[in-house]
């Protein structure tokens, strides 16, 4: 019976006009969901103690900076992943990661489109060089997941959902999957 | 009622309680093969702390950290020597080895692996 009160409750709060979310200013004031931190804009990230993984028993966790303090801040990316265009981020300034820790490391960055044109109905994908190599170095790629010839890799969508060549990264660590466009960028 | 608003709104309460389940941070890493079995906390390595901080260069290139969880054989023994973690976390360009709940900060019973919602375990997925 309470079940079904609960569920009818529910029902009606749902068919009733969304309810207005009270602005909150700043990364740092908790709101409705204790275990969540929301941004400005209106993302929101979990706390490290409530997010399946960190020990909230563990004494040093409050040191630990909190996801919604750094990400917060940061320019906004697609629903999933880290909530964060981490290449505009880059591009604009708002993060300066170094580049390398040993002083004598060459910092190697290409500027080379690739354009793939055997995506089936999808529009083509332009693979940047320039935004691949600011983060990583050519040996990263090179030659273990692809091979430096334009042609030599046959590849598709499906080895990438599988988490090889370009799902090495996307899907795991770089903007998810499901931002189709970013990638398949250029219109037949 | 509507049943097409009946079905939105079930749908929307289902969203709801997925949304309420524990998820961490995108490309969080757990390292476990050794931690609990020597009587410590896992490792929670989060990628988004990391990358606002150094590019991924820096430790898939100058470091050699293999780009697949679990391809990378860590030990406190290879980080005191300054390997792996230890080029960094030194004192210097990151916190020390003494501070051991801030790297071994995960639940027990943790597995090994790449977290986080990553949604590249296969097309069964989709």
């Amino acid at each position: 019976m309470a079940l079904l009160l609960v569920a009818t409750l529910a029902l009606g709060t749902c068919a009733s006009k969304p309810p207005v979310t009270p602005e909150i200013a700043g990364p740092a004031n908790p709101v409705r969901d204790a275990g969540k931190i929301r941004s400005a804009d209106g993302r929101e990230w979990r706390r490290l103690a409530a997010d399946g993984l960190h020990d909230p028993q563990n004494d040093m966790l409050q040191f630990l900076q909190q996801p919604a303090e750094a990400l917060g801040a940061l320019p906004k990316g697609g629903p999933d992943g880290n909530q964060v265009d981490w290449a505009a981020a880059l591009r604009t300034g708002a993060i300066e990661p170094r580049t390398n820790i040993l002083p004598g490391t060459e910092i190697r960055v290409l500027d080379l489109d690739i354009v793939f044109t055997e995506t089936a109905g999808q529009p083509y994908v332009v693979f940047p060089h320039r935004q691949h190599t600011e983060w990583l170095d050519c040996a990263n790629c090179h030659p273990a997941i692809f091979i430096a010839r334009r042609g030599a890799n046959d590849f598709g969508m499906l080895d990438v959902l599988n988490g090889d060549y370009c799902g090495q990264c996307h899907g795991a660590v770089s903007f998810p999957l499901t931002e189709c466009r970013r990638c398949h960028s250029r219109d037949k | 009622m509507r049943p097409a608003t009946v079905l939105t709104c079930a749908i929307g309460l289902a969203g709801l309680v997925w949304l309420g389940e524990a998820r961490s941070e995108y490309a969080d890493v757990v390292l476990n093969r050794n931690s609990e079995a020597a009587g410590v906390r896992p490792v929670i390595y989060p990628h988004w702390f990391h990358r606002i901080r150094f590019r991924c260069k820096v430790c898939h290139h100058e470091l050699g950290f293999i780009m697949r969880a679990g391809a990378n054989r860590i030990t406190m023994g290879d980080i005191y020597q300054g390997k792996f973690c230890g080029m960094c976390h030194d004192n210097e360009i990151a916190w020390g080895l003494e501070n051991c709940g801030l790297c071994h900060s995960g639940r027990a019973g943790l597995k090994s692996g790449i977290q986080g919602g990553h949604k590249t375990l296969g097309p069964g997925r989709w």
